[in-house]
């Protein structure tokens, strides 16, 4: 008896102690308190779906409103610093930002406060902080912007075979924000889905030099229009390049929202991030103490991107078909956006390539294809492939 | 034989002759009191919100928290010597407005070194970064300096064009520092060493570039109200022509005041990047050139007085943040609150200047 009596007594210690490391490692959900930084407010597509995502785990977590706390219109500068340590000091147990250049300021936060998990959207450095609370999400939105242009690539296919335009000028304008690997893989995998249905198709690519500016990417896309491009797509946050295709007649593929209000007869479709699996799946691991990976990337298969409403209205008939036979080729693995016999460079097939910024050394190309957002969640591909030239 | 009665209007306007320092302290509160009272009735009538909340979100998110109140005196600062830079051009009525272009290659050139140079030992580097800053500023303000000395061209268009230059000069450099190629961010340089970073002071790293800034503010207020070279700035202000017959140099007068304005705003932009935010970009000036000649007028050149209105500044824009956290109102109603509180301040110049005085006080028949 007193041998029974010692051993639950062992028990209750034991459980009591696994419980109690349980409640120390994680947060009970409803005292966690989530921070939330970004570049814009609600009236900016891209911080939009930031926060969308937010809502949605917050509806799905169950949690209050006074557990999300958020900071907008936040610059990358010192002032995501000034807000990161600020949410610390607020009591958040996990923090998220959502700009490119906010990264640095936020680990730099995250030095400060090691117990507090800090998440970047679309960064490269969290792997190699040497910090185990630094994290970068992104989508696969590789993987939609191949399907955007797929369908982009049957409205130039159509108006070839209808005698629209001649074959040669199956012709893609890309507005886009800077050049580098991010919107160098945004714009290739857009190319590479255009050519699987328009084989004569080719690409001009404007920068803008910004992430935002009705202006700059509505002169973009009309700059590229008077070049003769049939299409037109776009990575930058605005309704710019859609205002400018209505009012000229020119056919776009959108992103982060439907184009389809600001160019009703003209917009395809448009690929969009979902942010609400990842943000989630975070959330919850904080809530469960469990530790969670420095990079997150997922595509189709988890819901993480998508195309916005396919407009009928303008789009090639059969396209709705053939969007869901490539969805579902991506999601069984027998496509790969980066497949090396899609492409060339300088006229030859790539075989290798290991040198992605901050991760220099390691082979990206294997089984023939090229592994995107494998090694580090943020975009890789800063090839620039033939057919498609920057001006 | 008639008499005409000249009906006098119901009130006159009369210029004050007395200047009590008590009465223009208790104008400008009343104006701020009101102008509360208007903020408060748009407030409520626009969003239904209770007022008092707002200015509770308002107060806190600028001085709520030990560390919001350093944040909001080190920008408030920083402001502060922008204003300070444009002081003596302004006094000089020298309309320089370019103080965001010489912040931005102060900013430029303090970055430059901190690049360039990280080995060098900490106290060389703060030294070289502080010279190039104020040297880089020292440059920007001197051309259109030697432009409006020699041939008298028009500084406000000259100022405000250098601006656009600093700008791209930026641009050009970020091509060779960003990281990753391509993406326009330099991110924080020397991160890991922190080579070039203003220290902290007694752990607390907000410190020091308040004090350099408090520091230059008196030096200014001195230099300004009893050095000769002072004294000349004023006289180049008010009239050239009596400058030139006291046998003052003005050509020389222009081009050293305005490489002082210059340096200043170059020294702003070496706090902007060794004691801030530690990169480069173009925003690093974040439009304080142009904040500060609103500090500046309305501090009417005094250094003391400038410190409150860049303090009001910083205070309302960093209520504005923690507003729309609280709130979900987005920077535009803050606008609107700091649009409607400087309307009432600058409004009450008028009765610092002048009073009213109403039928009856006096009463005079005019015969004839």
């Amino acid at each position: 008896m007193k041998k029974l009596g010692s051993l639950l007594l062992a028990l209750c210690l034991v459980f009591g102690l696994f419980t109690a490391t349980a409640n120390a490692e994680g947060v009970a959900a409803d005292e966690i308190k989530v921070g939330l930084i970004y570049i814009g407010d609600e009236n900016e597509g891209y911080t939009y779906s930031h926060y969308k995502g937010a809502m949605e785990m917050k509806e799905a977590l169950g949690l209050s409103d006074d557990q999300i706390v958020v900071k907008w219109l936040i610059p990358e500068s010192e002032a995501c610093y000034e807000a990161a340590v600020d949410l610390a000091e607020e009591g958040c147990n996990i923090i998220f930002a959502n700009s490119f250049g906010h990264e640095d300021y936020l680990f730099q936060a995250a030095e400060e406060y090691p117990e507090i998990q800090f998440c970047h959207a679309t960064g490269t450095k969290a792997a190699t902080t040497g910090l185990d609370n630094t994290h970068n999400y992104f989508t696969g939105i590789y993987e939609a912007r191949y399907v955007s242009g797929v369908v982009g690539g049957m409205k130039l296919q159509q108006m070839i075979d209808e005698g629209t335009i001649a074959v040669e000028d199956a012709i893609v304008g890309y507005v886009g924000a800077y050049p580098y690997a991010e919107v160098v893989s945004g714009y290739t995998s857009f190319f590479l889905g255009v050519r699987s249905v328009c084989p004569s198709a080719t690409m001009i690519v404007k920068y803008t030099n910004s992430w935002a500016s009705a202006d700059l990417e509505k002169e973009a896309a009309e700059a590229l229009i008077a070049e003769g491009c049939n299409l037109i797509s776009q990575h930058a946050d605005t309704t710019g390049a859609s205002t400018a295709c209505e009012a000229a007649g020119v056919a776009i593929v959108g992103y982060n929202i439907s184009m389809i209000p600001t160019a009703p007869n003209y917009a395809l479709t448009s690929c969009t991030n979902n942010w609400a699996p990842y943000v989630t799946y975070a959330v919850q691991s904080v809530i469960a103490g469990e530790a969670f990976p420095s990079d997150w990337c997922k595509g189709y298969v988890d819901g993480a991107v998508a195309l916005t409403e396919i407009n009928e209205a303008a789009v090639a008939p059969g396209t709705v078909e053939k969007v869901a036979e490539v969805e579902a080729a991506l999601a069984d693995g027998s496509l790969h956006v980066f497949d090396c016999a899609t492409f060339t460079v300088g006229g030859e097939t790539i075989t290798t390539f290991d040198t992605a910024y901050g991760f220099e050394g390691n082979q990206l190309v294997s089984d023939g294809y090229f592994h995107e957002s494998e090694l580090r969640s943020a975009p890789c591909f800063e090839l620039r492939i033939d057919g498609i030239t920057e001006k | 034989m008639s008499t005409v009665s000249v009906k006098e209007p119901l009130m006159h306007i009369v210029k004050r002759d007395d200047n009590s320092l008590w009465r223009n302290v208790y104008i400008r509160v009343i104006a701020v009191v009101c102008s509360l009272i208007v903020c408060a009735f748009i407030i409520f009538g626009l969003t239904g919100m209770n007022p008092l909340a707002v200015y509770g979100g308002i107060w806190n998110g600028a001085v709520g928290t030990t560390r919001r109140m350093w944040v909001t005196f080190r920008d408030a600062a920083i402001l502060l010597c922008v204003g300070l830079a444009i002081t003596p051009a302004f006094k000089m009525r020298f309309w320089n407005i370019g103080a965001e272009g010489q912040v931005l290659v102060g900013a430029l050139a303090t970055a430059g070194m901190m690049i360039t140079f990280p080995q060098l030992p900490p106290a060389l580097l703060y030294t070289v970064s502080l010279l190039a800053g104020v040297m880089a500023g020292m440059i920007w303000g001197a051309i259109p300096a030697i432009f409006k000395a020699n041939w008298n061209t028009n500084e406000t268009l000259f100022t405000l064009m250098l601006n656009y230059i600093a700008m791209q000069l930026v641009t050009f450099c970020i091509i060779f520092w960003e990281n990753p190629k391509g993406s326009n961010s330099v991110g924080l340089i020397n991160k890991g060493t922190k080579e070039g970073w203003l220290p902290s002071i007694l752990d607390n790293g907000y410190i020091l570039p308040i004090i350099i800034v408090l520091v230059i503010a008196a030096l200014m207020f001195i230099y300004m109200r009893y050095s000769k070279q002072g004294y000349e700035i004023s006289v180049v202000g008010e009239s050239e022509n009596t400058a030139h017959y006291a046998g003052i140099n003005v050509k020389r007068v222009i081009i050293r005041t305005m490489m002082i304005s210059g340096g200043i705003a170059g020294l702003a932009g070496f706090l902007l990047v060794s004691g801030v935010g530690h990169t480069i970009s173009t925003s690093v000036a974040n439009n304080r050139g142009f904040t500060a000649i609103i500090v500046a007028w309305l501090g009417k050149l005094n250094p003391f007085f400038m410190l409150i209105v860049a303090f009001l500044l910083v205070f309302m824009e960093k209520g504005s943040s923690q507003i729309a956290t609280q709130f979900g109102l987005n920077e535009n109603a803050s606008e609107i609150m700091t649009g409607i509180i400087l309307f009432f301040v600058l409004g009450c110049e008028f009765f610092i200047n002048y009073r009213i005085e109403f039928r009856g006080k006096r009463h005079e028949e005019v015969k004839a």
